[in-house]
C-alpha cells in the first residue's frame, strides 16, 4: 500500500470539501484497501467518512424508505423493514460477499466497488478502466467471467455487486452531495456503460459522495426472487444473478422488473422485456419467451457463450419462483 | 503488500492517535495511515494468534471482532478503530477457563493444521452474537468467510453447532453486545 494522508472529518460538508482528484473516501474499505494492496489504486488522501451522521434507515413521507449510505450491509439486509417490505434486496445482500466482509461493508460503498476483472486487478498488464488507452487484454484474453451485453471495444468488464442489482429492479434513487449542492440520480442512470471512458464506472464527481439511497414505496414483496448462479456454492461473486419481481392480480401480472447481474458494466435491465411480460398470465412458456427476447441482444466473448443458456434457465426460474412467492 | 514502507518516505506522514479496547484492556497507541488492523496487531502488539492468510479479505484467518462484530482485520485500517472495542483470540478465554467455542473445537477436533482455527473461532462467536444461524445449513452459509484448506469443515461444523447455545447465553462473552 502506497503511503497516504488520512482525516477524518465530522461533517458531510467537511468531507466534500476535503475531496479531490487524488483523494478517496473510505467507509468499510472492503474493496478500496483491496485495491491499494495491488497498487490498482494508490490515493494521496484517504477521507475516512465513517464519523459522519450517515447510519440510518428511516420512512419516507412517500412510503418508502431513505438509507443512510453508511449502514453496513449486514445491518440492512437484516433490518426488519427490509426484510418485510424490500426481502429481494435482503435475499441479494446476503447473497454477495462473507458475513465479515457485509459486517465491514456500507450502503453506499457498495454501489461504488470496481469490477474483479482478473486483468484490471493485476497492475502489471494493459487495462483500459486503470490505465485509460492501455488496451484490454480480456476482449480476447481469458473472459470467461466478462459481460455479453453492454461492453465497448475498450472494456468487456462487469460490475460485480449483488445489492445494486436489487436496487435497480427497486427503481432506488441516489442522494448525494457535492460542493454544489445535493442532486439526486435515478439507479438506472447512476452507473455507466464502459464507452469511449470505462475509467469512469458512475457519474459521480471527484467531490461527490453517496449520501443516501432512497427505496419507493413499492417492495414488490410478495412476489420477488433474488437469484444468483456462482462457480460454488456460497462467497463467489456472480457469474450470473437474476433479479425478478411481479405485481399480480391472481395469474395476471401487472407489473414485472427483471435486471440481470454479472452480465454487464452495470445492472442489466431491459425495460422492453418487462413491457411484453405485462398482462399476461404466469406460465413457464411466458417467462421463456421474455428470456429469449432479453437474450437475442446478447454478444457473447470467446469464453462466456455459456452465460446466455445460463442466463435465460436464470431467468425463467427467477421468475417462476417470483411468482410462487419468493420463497422457493 | 509489505508491512513496512521505507522510513523516508513515512517522516512526511502523521502519525495518528488510536485509543482501542483491546481484549478489556485499554491501550493508547499511535499508527501510521496505512497500518491494517492485523500488521497492528502481529507485527507491533505481538498478538500473532490472528493471522495472515491471503491478506485480501478471501480467507477469513483474520476474523476478529470489532465492536462484537465480526471483520477481516486484513481490510481494516488501525486508525478506522479509535474508539473501538476489540476482541482476538486471545482475549476470548477467561483466565484458564475457555471459551465454550474453543472447548467445543478441541472437542471435536476441529482443525488440522491450525492456521484457520482462530479466524474460524472469532467468526464463529461473531455469528453466535448475530443470532442469524439456526440450522445446520445457516451455520454452513453463514462461515463461508472462513476456508479451511484441509477441509476440516465437518467437525468445525459440529463444534460450532454445539457451542452456539452456549455462546448465546454467554450474553456479551468475548465483546458481544
Amino acid at each position: 500500500m502506497n503511503p497516504f494522508h488520512y482525516s477524518k472529518p465530522d461533517s458531510v460538508q467537511d468531507a466534500v470539501h476535503l475531496a479531490g482528484p487524488a483523494s478517496q473516501f473510505i467507509a468499510g474499505g472492503t474493496n478500496l484497501l483491496d485495491l491499494m494492496k495491488e497498487n490498482v489504486t494508490r490515493p494521496e488522501h484517504l477521507i475516512d467518512i465513517t464519523g459522519l451522521p450517515l447510519r440510518e434507515v428511516r420512512e419516507t413521507e412517500q412510503g418508502g424508505l431513505m438509507i443512510g449510505a453508511l449502514v453496513s450491509n449486514a445491518d440492512l439486509a437484516w433490518d426488519p423493514l427490509i426484510e418485510q417490505r424490500y426481502p429481494l434486496l435482503s435475499q441479494a445482500i446476503l447473497a454477495g460477499a462473507s458475513p465479515q466482509l457485509r459486517n465491514m461493508a456500507s450502503t453506499g460503498g457498495n454501489l461504488l466497488q470496481r469490477t474483479r476483472c482478473y486483468y484490471f486487478y493485476d497492475a502489471s498488464v494493459p487495462c483500459n478502466k486503470r490505465e485509460p488507452g492501455s488496451g484490454c487484454p480480456a476482449k480476447d484474453g481469458l473472459n470467461r467471467i466478462h459481460a455479453i451485453f453492454g461492453a465497448s471495444v475498450q472494456c468487456v468488464a462487469t460490475h460485480p455487486s449483488d445489492m445494486c442489482v436489487a436496487l435497480a429492479a427497486l427503481e432506488a434513487l441516489v442522494h448525494v452531495q457535492g460542493r454544489a449542492g445535493s442532486r439526486v440520480i435515478e439507479f438506472a442512470d447512476f452507473h455507466r456503460l464502459p464507452g469511449e471512458s470505462p475509467e469512469r464506472d458512475n457519474q459521480l464527481a471527484d467531490d461527490e459522495l453517496i449520501t443516501a439511497i432512497e427505496l419507493p414505496a413499492a417492495g414488490f414483496a410478495q412476489y420477488s426472487h433474488y437469484l444468483k448462479i456462482r462457480d460454488r456454492a456460497s462467497y463467489a461473486f456472480a457469474l450470473v444473478s437474476v433479479a425478478a419481481a411481479l405485481d399480480m392480480t391472481g395469474p395476471i401480472i401487472r407489473e414485472a422488473r427483471l435486471v440481470l447481474g454479472g452480465v454487464a458494466h452495470k445492472p442489466w435491465r431491459d425495460k422492453a422485456v418487462e413491457s411484453f411480460l405485462v398482462g399476461k398470465a404466469v406460465s413457464r412458456e411466458t417467462f421463456s419467451a421474455a428470456a429469449d427476447a432479453l437474450l437475442q441482444h446478447a454478444e457473447p466473448l470467446e469464453h462466456n457463450a455459456f452465460k446466455v443458456k445460463l442466463a435465460r434457465r436464470a431467468i425463467v426460474r427467477a421468475l417462476s419462483d417470483a411468482a410462487l412467492g419468493g420463497q422457493a | 503488500m509489505s508491512a513496512t514502507t521505507p522510513d523516508a518516505a513515512q517522516s512526511a506522514f502523521a502519525r495518528h492517535p488510536l485509543r482501542i479496547t483491546l481484549n478489556g484492556q485499554r491501550r493508547e497507541l499511535e499508527v501510521l495511515p496505512w497500518t491494517t488492523l492485523l500488521d497492528l496487531l502481529r507485527e507491533q502488539l505481538d498478538l500473532i494468534g490472528t493471522k495472515k492468510g491471503c491478506d485480501h479479505g478471501q480467507c477469513g484467518a483474520c476474523t476478529v471482532l470489532l465492536n462484537g462484530k465480526r471483520v477481516n482485520a486484513c481490510l481494516t485500517l488501525a486508525v478506522m478503530c479509535d474508539g473501538a472495542e476489540l476482541t482476538t483470540i486471545e482475549g476470548l478465554a477467561d483466565g484458564d477457563q475457555l471459551h465454550p467455542m474453543q472447548q467445543a473445537f478441541i472437542k471435536h477436533d476441529a482443525f488440522q493444521c491450525g492456521y484457520c482455527t482462530p479466524g474460524q473461532i472469532c467468526s464463529a462467536v461473531g455469528m453466535a452474537n448475530e443470532g442469524r444461524a439456526q440450522t445446520t445449513e445457516q451455520i454452513q452459509e453463514l462461515m463461508s468467510g472462513n476456508l479451511c484448506r484441509c477441509g476440516a469443515y465437518s467437525n468445525i461444523r459440529d463444534a460450532i453447532e454445539e457451542a452456539l447455545p452456549a455462546c448465546r447465553q454467554q450474553d456479551g462473552q468475548g465483546g458481544g453486545q
